[in-house]
């Protein structure tokens, strides 16, 4: 009998426009077993999806949209995360 | 820690200190000659003590910190007495295949400009397979608190630190970073220095130059990370900053269409 597995696919994006390039990803996959390994720092150089866009186009559904940020008055050059971060997820069938 | 003055000639350059400020890293390739690579990689299969005691158990090691070029890069990073704030010998087992996860090293620092450096340096070929450090260029001023970035795991321009024997890499203790998995039979090994400065980091290397259009121009592209996206420009804007307090000089200005002098910063 098979049950259903959560992925989950976090990209960020270039600029607020789901259709901008890909600039970082990271996917944490439910289907593999604990203590297989997972997506590691630094394995991939080119993205799974070029935009947010692409992906959903592929069945992830996104889950998260990123506030805009905020410029505070004499802070507005400070930066810190990523600020385009999209989580997209989908359910895939194991054994 | 002393270090006594080296000659303007063991300096860093201008251009050199540039790629640094634009990147927050800057590696000297094979600055340590095959005779102290070969006495430290002996020492360190050797070594059974804690990481944090080989700076003080070494033969060797503060020899090597002692070379006229290296010390002249840390002279131009910290100071002729800089304060030692701690070390560690990494050990990176033999297919040990998980990589660690993206961070900053210690805690978010408050200081706007003011950086503590730390050197990396390679006894031994680190080829990509073997895991040397992963680093993010130009994300060293950005605040961000420790692992507070360990959700990321791919970022668009992301670098490693692929090394020969001999090469140090002196970091910015803000870049993002993280050691990669070791895909060889070989123990991996590398040693790290962090270094506080010892006076305000303004002017401390070759300054010949640092107004130049040609080092203001290459600041202009290099600190242009694409990973950054719409935030590029403050990104460089940041650098432009960041290259004033390094070159003690508040007039020079490599920012993105010259923002700093067109807002009067």
């Amino acid at each position: 009998m098979s049950v259903l597995r959560q992925q989950i696919l976090i990209l960020h994006a270039a600029d607020p426009d789901l259709e901008s390039r890909t600039v970082a990803w990271a996917l944490y996959d439910g289907a593999k077993p604990k203590g297989e390994l997972q997506m590691q720092t630094g394995d991939s150089d080119v993205p799974p999806y070029e935009s947010v866009l692409d992906a959903m186009r592929d069945g992830w559904n996104v889950m998260q949209l990123p506030a805009l940020p905020v410029f505070i008055g004499g802070h507005e050059h400070e930066q810190g995360h990523l600020p385009y971060e999209y989580v997209l997820e989908r359910k895939v069938e194991v054994q | 820690m002393s270090v006594a003055a080296v000659a303007k000639e063991h300096l860093l350059s201008a251009r050199q200190m540039a790629d640094f400020a634009a990147g927050g890293f800057l590696v000297l390739d094979q600055v340590v000659p095959e005779e102290y690579n070969r006495r430290a990689l002996e020492e360190m299969r050797a070594f059974a003590g804690s990481g944090y005691r080989y700076w003080f158990e070494s033969s060797v090691i503060r020899d090597i910190f002692e070379l006229p070029q290296v010390k002249g890069a840390v002279q131009s990073f910290v100071g002729a007495n800089p304060v030692y704030d701690h070390s560690f010998l990494h050990v990176v087992k033999a297919k040990h295949l998980k990589g660690q996860t993206y961070h900053a090293d210690s805690v978010i620092d408050t200081r706007p400009f003011g950086f503590d450096v730390q050197a990396f340096y390679f006894c031994h070929d680190a080829p990509r397979e073997m895991g040397p450090t992963l680093v993010l260029p130009g994300s060293h001023l950005r605040k961000v608190s420790n692992g507070s970035i360990g959700r990321y795991k791919n970022i668009a321009g992301q670098r490693q630190l692929v090394s020969k024997a001999g090469s140090i890499a002196f970091l910015h203790h803000g870049i993002w970073h993280c050691a990669q998995p070791n895909f060889t039979d070989t123990t991996r090994y590398v040693f790290k220095l962090r270094l506080r400065p010892g006076e305000e980091q303004r002017g401390l290397f070759n300054t010949d130059g640092c107004g130049s259009a040609e080092v203001l121009d290459y600041l202009r592209k290099a600190g242009h990370h694409a990973w950054c996206g719409d935030e590029a420009r403050v990104n460089q804007i940041n650098i432009a900053k960041f290259w004033r307090y390094l070159c003690g000089d508040d007039s020079v200005d490599a920012s993105f269409e010259g923002a700093l002098t067109r807002m009067g910063l």
